[in-house]
Order: structure tokens, then C-alpha cells, then sequence
């Protein structure tokens, strides 16, 4: 059942976006630096955990889930160290995506040639 | 902002831009909103497909699987970049390529790729987070602003 709502949630995720495109005319920088913030507001309100468990990677898998990992990680650190572990803890969960990002960007860039 | 450019341009210039947008062909919202859809959809499918694999074989938990799936996926993108797959399945799906995690790494990677004639320190290195870095920037401000205040609400505010 959890891949019927990974699929049905994740899609509409991305109907969120494509509706940011095509009738907001924002570029794809503006709709997906806003669908960040938007997962970080609603992990704030305590509201994307739920859909995780709801939805599994349908919430982890668009960028959404970004957002929403980094107030985690702050979250995690700030009850253990207070107010400074909100800095320390920011990347915390995160890591995995950037990360992975960024090394297969440059292994890419020794594999790969540009194309045109 | 688009008003207070129409008032200082001259009359004809005011009528050719009304002619252009009535000319201008309409973009099929519904159209594109059902291929964003489907390709977020299955996009979203493959990646519960494979925290699906990581929960029952290496132990991750629900919570926790997302981080390697976004790894695997961003590998898998890296794949599809570099052999000029994803490009073509963007044009096709728009938001259902772009907003998934694999639009984050298309992102990243199709700019390293794009940049490295002109050196892996400042060519690679120095444009590969061009078109991610403001994802980046606003994710880590708002993800403080949030955090930040619910530490203060929870330390101070008896909730």
C-alpha cells in the first residue's frame, strides 16, 4: 500500500511544482528554493513527519524532504545542547544528499564529457 | 514590476506586446501537470523501491532510509545525466524531473559536467552549485529561522 501513496503523494508534490511553473511563472530555481521552505515550515509545525510515515519515500524522494531534514537535524541537536545546537546540528540528516551531490558531480565530470 | 515596464514604453510597443500575448500559445496546464505527475510518481515509486531494499536488508528504518535512497537515486542520476537521458525526460515532465531529489543532483551534476573544460578547481569546482545553491542557501536560512524558534518556544515558551 505504502507504494500506491509513495506514488500519489510524490506526484502531487511535483503537480505542486508544475502549477508554480506554468500559472505562478516562477523558474525552477524560485519554485524549488520555495518548496524548500515550504518542508522546512512544515516540519516546524510538526506536519511532514507524519506524511513520511504516511507516505514513505513519496514525502522522502522531492526536495521537500530537504527542508524538512535540516529543521530536523537542528531540532535533534537543540535538545540535547540548547540554542547553539541549532547551528551544529543543521546538517545533520541532511548530509546524505549533499553529499552524494557533490561527489558523484565530480565524478561525473571525470566520466563524462559534455554534450552540443 | 511588469506594469511599470508598459508605461514607459511607446504606443506601438504597448500594442505589439498585447498582439505577442494574445498570440503567445497557452501553456497546456493540465497536460503538463498529469506528465509531472506520472513521471514524480514514479520517480517516487523507484525510490520506495529501493528504501524498500535498504529497510529489509541493511537494517534502516522508515525514518532513516530516506538519506541512502537519496544517495542511490543521485547515483542513478549521475548516470542519466552523463548519457543525456535526464535532459530529455525534463523536457518531457517539467516539475515531475525537477522538484524529485533527482532534479536536485541533475542540477548539480549537469553543471559540473558542463563546466569542466575550464578546469576542475574553478571550472568544476566553482559552478557545480550555480543552479543548486540557492536551494541550498534558503533550505539552511529557513531551516535556522524554524528551528530557532521552535528551540525558543519549547525552551522558554512551557509548550
Amino acid at each position: 500500500m505504502i507504494f500506491f501513496w509513495a506514488f500519489v503523494i510524490g506526484g502531487l508534490i511535483c503537480v505542486i511544482g508544475q502549477i508554480m511553473f506554468d500559472v505562478f511563472k516562477l523558474s525552477p530555481a524560485h519554485t524549488l528554493t520555495s518548496l524548500v521552505v515550504l518542508g522546512s515550515l512544515l516540519d516546524g509545525l510538526g506536519l511532514y513527519e507524519p506524511l513520511i510515515d504516511f507516505a514513505g519515500a513519496g514525502a522522502t524522494v522531492p526536495i521537500t524532504s530537504f527542508g524538512n531534514s535540516l529543521v530536523h537535524g537542528a531540532m535533534l541537536e537543540a535538545e540535547k545542547h540548547g540554542i547553539i545546537g541549532v547551528v551544529t546540528g543543521m546538517f545533520e540528516v541532511t548530509s546524505a544528499g549533499i553529499s552524494a551531490a557533490i561527489v558523484f558531480g565530480v565524478i561525473g565530470a571525470i566520466l563524462f564529457k559534455p554534450k552540443g | 514590476m511588469a506594469n511599470n515596464k508598459k508605461k514607459n514604453l511607446p504606443p506601438q510597443a504597448q500594442e505589439y506586446q498585447a498582439f505577442q500575448s494574445k498570440r503567445e500559445v497557452k501553456r497546456p496546464i493540465f497536460k503538463n501537470c498529469l506528465k509531472a505527475f506520472l513521471i514524480g510518481g514514479t520517480i517516487c515509486l523507484i525510490g520506495q523501491c529501493i528504501s524498500t531494499f535498504y529497510i529489509y536488508y541493511f537494517n534502516f528504518t522508515e525514518q532513516t532510509a530516506g538519506n541512502p535512497t537519496t544517495a542511490t537515486l543521485i547515483f542513478l542520476t549521475m548516470l542519466l545525466t552523463g548519457f543525456g537521458i535526464y535532459d530529455r525526460l525534463g523536457q518531457f515532465a517539467g516539475a515531475g524531473s525537477a522538484v524529485p531529489v533527482t532534479g536536485f543532483g541533475n542540477a548539480v551534476i549537469s553543471a559540473a559536467i558542463e563546466h569542466r573544460t575550464e578546469g576542475f578547481i574553478l571550472g568544476v569546482g566553482g559552478n557545480m552549485l550555480k543552479l543548486a545553491g540557492p536551494v541550498i542557501v534558503y533550505g539552511v536560512f529557513s531551516a535556522f529561522i524554524v528551528a530557532l524558534i521552535k528551540t525558543i518556544l519549547l525552551k522558554w515558551g512551557g509548550f
